[in-house]
């Protein structure tokens, strides 16, 4: 009797001091809050626990994906967002927002086929929009023999599996096959999820690898570090200069040092197909959405000083999951870009 | 055909219909102990001190801790929303408007609210909590554990409403005239005989609610959001079990993966160490009426 | 009221019942406004998803309801692919759920000794407590291999047989409809058996007696006899696991296969609405947007109708059998 009587003194007693530790915290550090791209969030949350003991600084990033990353910053619940996909002037101008981009990564065709090794396979775009159409159904098909001459390549029916949720996976990689065939750019188009002709559909990269390594003469694509850590075998791919490539790091990077960054306004421009002699073709980046006018600015500030943070020192962090650093002259036109646009 | 044939036809149909019935049985159990099996051994080998003691925001380094922590407040938060308002509901179905149209129209749209898809619970909470808060305070407040925690509540209700209906019509209707008859008024017939008469049943309800919410995602990502950081107050972002390992499972790491199973694992032991409890509960005081 | 008549306990008596009717009448507003909240918790979901999916409901009218495509690019949606993968995983769902779910409610009241029946029936409900994530983790990398092992033998044996034969034919892929019905029926079997199982035990003893006393078999008490006076109930058990298949998500989303199809084969990738919806909704804006919360409004209107044709076979059958 006298413990019931006693413990809810007890509770009130804590949740009061747990109460004035949060505000007190609270007071000292800035939490901010961030969100967006399921693509980046590996990376921003690892720079966000290194950030945290450098300064105190909390940056909470969730990955809503970049619809719902869009659909609060402009709602105003949260102090920057983060999308795969470049939101055009239009958007921007009407709701006084900027964007930037923060990160690279590749996206790789997978394969299931017994005795082909991985980076043994290889592709170029417009086989790969004709496996995606349904146009090419059999792995020997002339079309893929042609490439890959030395291979012995099964009879069997090609499996194609894609995306089932919206991502900047799909819209990079539907972006790609528009950009290199006519009748997958009228047929299917690009955008975050698309109609696919044919095909089963897995739930995120995890349900895509996990689709192809289970299903037997099967195809997909994946973000890199997906094909690396599961060992599934991935493809080599043509590119626009007509060189075939493997997905490296370097060659992602040549991709965005190729791309014409110069010339796209607020760094609304896709890279894939990116015309370098060693560009990776499906390369992708996510773009950072803040107001150029923010409604608070002392976390604005704080959300800057993260990320010339994670340019200058989060690079290591970016390259241990299989991310690709911001090339130099690219993190230069986006100061250059914060100086002019935002006003502090 | 001879009364023999047909007794043993009788019988054959009998042992039969014995035999698979305990396969049945066995067939649910296979299903119960497979399913537990590959979340132990797939969780097991991240399941040590520095789970409990890390926050998500170090990722393959670091722990659960936060996570634990909101799900335990926003669940518990969640129950003392939706229990008393569930049991209170549950008792005007069933004693005050058991035949009446409007009881039979809640009964009917609550058994609708048990099936809705979980995410639109979480929209709706989002336009009536987090976006109305978001423009009192001017973006200051927006996302809160208190907001996740009612998106919870909406997912426990129709269970302990149904459930709160249901054994209190087990509740033989002898108890009622004889209390009636002695005078004792309406509420105090129900608060003090009804009510604790189904009490063990309506623990059930409220754990089985429990049960359900604890494992709940989507009712989260745009009401609490989740938080890589320690936070227990209520109207921060909170970080909870489920979005954690909808996270992690969607990460390549097979760290994280392990992370996401041992998490998992956590809420399945937090959930059947209820049930048992609920069981031994309902065991110890079962009532009978014969 | 009447005062003059002095005597102090009737005084008391009156005093007491109208301070009773008082707090009758509170408790009774009290209860009334919480079953009135659950009322106003389920309109104004349905309302938000009636106001965030206008764009398509009132826009696109019938065409969203007869449109089978579904095209984000050109915002095109129709919902018949996503109704018909939600009526036909659940339905799979339960045809396989309730005949196992009543051999499990049989064994634990009629054959299991009693020292093993609390065990069993504790172990089947924890079926229930297990999160759904789960489930659809254990469907995506151990139940779909498994299911791929043994559909070229369905192909085979049921595929070839006539009539039934086309829903077993198709690439043995291991995920599709049939495998997301499985999934549904080991989720939704503990709270069919345990309503049964409840129920069957509220029998009355002496008719179970009075029919073995007749000669009955075991099984026969329980056709002929408990069915027969629990069907009621077990429907309602039916019911309840039917309503928690259609709304289930994220375990049927890790093994439908997600593609926009109406097939016949049940072997054959599918979507649902709730799958559909956890899918790209995170991703959508706009239309796209509105279509998804469009759905959410139709999960809640089939949901309706299937409840509605439940209740209304519930009556034919009360009518029928007199009572």
């Amino acid at each position: 009797m006298l413990t019931s009587r006693k413990s809810p003194l007890r509770f009130a007693a804590v949740a009061a001091i747990a109460v004035a530790t949060t505000f007190g915290a609270s007071a000292q550090a800035t939490d901010i809050t961030g969100a967006g791209s399921s693509f980046v969030y590996p990376v921003v949350s690892k720079w966000s626990a290194a950030y945290a003991e450098k300064t105190g600084n909390h940056v909470n990033y969730q990955s809503i994906g970049s619809g719902g990353g869009i659909a609060q910053i402009k709602a105003g619940t949260v102090d920057f967002g983060a999308s795969d996909m470049p939101l055009d002037e239009a958007t921007l101008d009407k709701f006084g927002l900027g964007q930037f981009p923060d990160v690279i990564g590749g996206i790789v065709p997978a394969f299931n086929i017994e005795g082909i090794a991985p980076g043994k396979l290889v592709f170029d775009g417009p086989t790969l929009a004709d496996i995606y159409l349904g146009k090419i159904t059999k792995w020997n098909d002339p079309a893929i023999q042609k490439l890959n001459p030395g291979t012995k390549l099964p009879a069997a029916s090609i499996t194609v599996v894609h995306r089932s949720d919206g991502s900047g996976t799909t819209f990079n990689f539907s972006d790609y096959l528009s950009k290199v065939s006519p009748e997958w750019k009228t047929k299917v188009g690009e955008g975050t999820a698309v109609q696919w002709p044919v095909g089963v559909g897995g739930k995120g990269n995890e349900g895509v690898s996990a689709y192809v390594k289970q299903i037997k003469n099967s195809i997909g694509f994946v973000e890199y570090a997906y094909a690396l850590q599961n060992h599934i075998g991935y493809a080599v791919m043509k590119n626009a200069a007509g060189k075939v490539v493997a997905p490296t790091i370097a060659n992602f990077q040549a991709a965005a040092d190729t791309a014409d960054w110069k010339h796209s306004k607020n760094f609304n421009l896709v890279m894939t197909n990116a015309p370098g002699a060693n560009a990776w073709p499906i390369t992708a980046t996510s773009w950072v959405i803040m107001y150029k006018k923010p409604k608070n600015a002392a976390h604005a500030k704080v959300a800057f000083d993260f990320f010339k943070w994670a340019y200058e020192h989060g690079q290591e962090q970016a390259r241990s999951l299989d991310y690709v650093p911001l090339p130099p002259s690219l993190v230069k036109q986006i100061e250059t870009y914060w100086n002019t646009q935002y006003k502090m | 055909m001879s009364a023999a044939s047909i007794y043993m036809r009788r019988r054959l149909t009998n042992v039969l219909a014995m035999i698979l019935s305990a396969c049945a049985t066995a067939l649910g159990l296979l299903f119960l102990v497979w399913i537990l099996l590959v979340t132990a051994r797939n969780g097991l080998s991240a399941f040590h001190v520095s789970l409990f003691t890390k926050i998500t925001a170090y990722a393959d380094q670091g722990g659960l801790s936060n996570a634990i922590v909101g799900s335990l407040i926003m669940d518990l938060m969640a129950l003392m929303i939706c229990a008393p308002i569930g049991v209170l509901a549950g008792v005007y179905l069933a004693e005050y408007a058991s035949r009446t149209r409007l009881g039979t129209t809640i009964r009917f749209l609550n058994d609708i609210l048990l099936s809705a898809p979980s995410i639109v619970m979480g929209l709706f909470v989002y336009v009536i909590i987090v976006l109305p808060m978001s423009h009192l305070t001017n973006g200051g407040i927006s996302f809160s554990g208190f907001a996740g925690s009612v998106a919870l509540a909406l997912i426990g209700l129709p269970v302990i409403v149904r459930t709160t209906d249901e054994m209190l019509h087990l509740v033989p209707g002898t108890l009622r005239e004889a209390a009636l008859s002695l005078g004792v008024p309406k509420w105090k017939l129900t608060v003090q005989i009804l009510i604790r008469a189904a009490s063990s049943g309506i623990l059930t309800g409220v754990l089985l609610a429990l049960a359900r919410l604890a494992g709940e995602t989507a009712p989260l990502l745009f009401t609490a959001f989740g938080n890589n950081f320690m936070t227990v107050h209520p109207l921060d972002e909170m970080a909870s079990l489920p979005i954690a390992i909808y996270q992690y499972t969607n990460d390549p790491s097979p760290a994280l993966h392990s992370i996401a199973w041992a998490g998992a694992l956590l809420i399945t032991i937090f959930v059947l160490t209820l049930s048992l409890i609920t069981r031994f509960l309902f065991s110890r005081k079962k009532v009978t009426y014969e | 009221m009447q005062v003059t008549s002095a005597e102090p306990l009737a005084r008391d008596i009156d005093k007491r019942s109208r301070a009773d009717a008082r707090h009758d009448l509170i408790f009774h507003r009290l209860l009334k406004f919480c079953a009135l909240l659950v009322l106003a918790s389920l309109i104004g979901a349905a309302l938000s998803t009636l106001w965030g999916g206008r764009a398509v409901l009132f826009g696109q009218g019938w065409h969203f309801l007869t449109n089978d495509a579904w095209n984000p690019v050109a915002d095109d949606y129709g919902a018949l692919a996503p109704i018909f993968g939600t009526l036909v995983t659940s339905l799979i769902a339960v045809v396989l759920a309730v005949p196992v779910s009543f051999g499990i409610a049989l064994f634990l009241t009629e054959i299991a000794p009693t020292w093993m029946r609390g065990p069993v029936s504790a172990a089947i409900e924890l079926l229930a407590g297990i999160p759904s994530i789960i489930y659809g983790m254990w469907g995506l990398f151990v139940f779909v291999p498994f299911m791929a092992n043994i559909e070229p033998g369905l192909n085979d044996t049921l595929g070839q047989l006539p009539l039934v034969g086309k829903l077993f034919q198709g690439p043995p892929l291991g995920l599709g409809l049939l495998t997301a019905g499985i999934v549904l029926a080991v989720m939704i079997l503990p709270f069919i058996t345990s309503v049964m199982r409840e129920v069957f035990l509220t029998v009355p003893t002496r008719l179970k007696e009075s029919s073995y006393a007749l000669g009955s078999t075991t099984w026969e008490v329980l056709w002929d006899i408990v069915l027969p006076y629990t069907r009621s109930a077990v429907i309602g058990g039916i019911i309840l696991g039917l309503g928690r298949a259609l709304g289930e998500t994220m375990a049927v989303t890790f093994v439908l296969g997600n593609s926009y199809n109406i097939t016949a084969s049940l072997l054959m990738p599918g979507t649902s609405i709730s799958s559909s919806i956890a899918n790209e909704f995170n991703e959508a804006v706009g239309i796209h947007r509105s279509a998804l919360i469009a759905l959410g409004f139709l999960l809640f209107v089939v949901t309706f109708i299937v409840l509605l044709i439940a209740r209304l076979l519930l009556r034919q059958l009360a009518k029928r059998e007199g009572n």
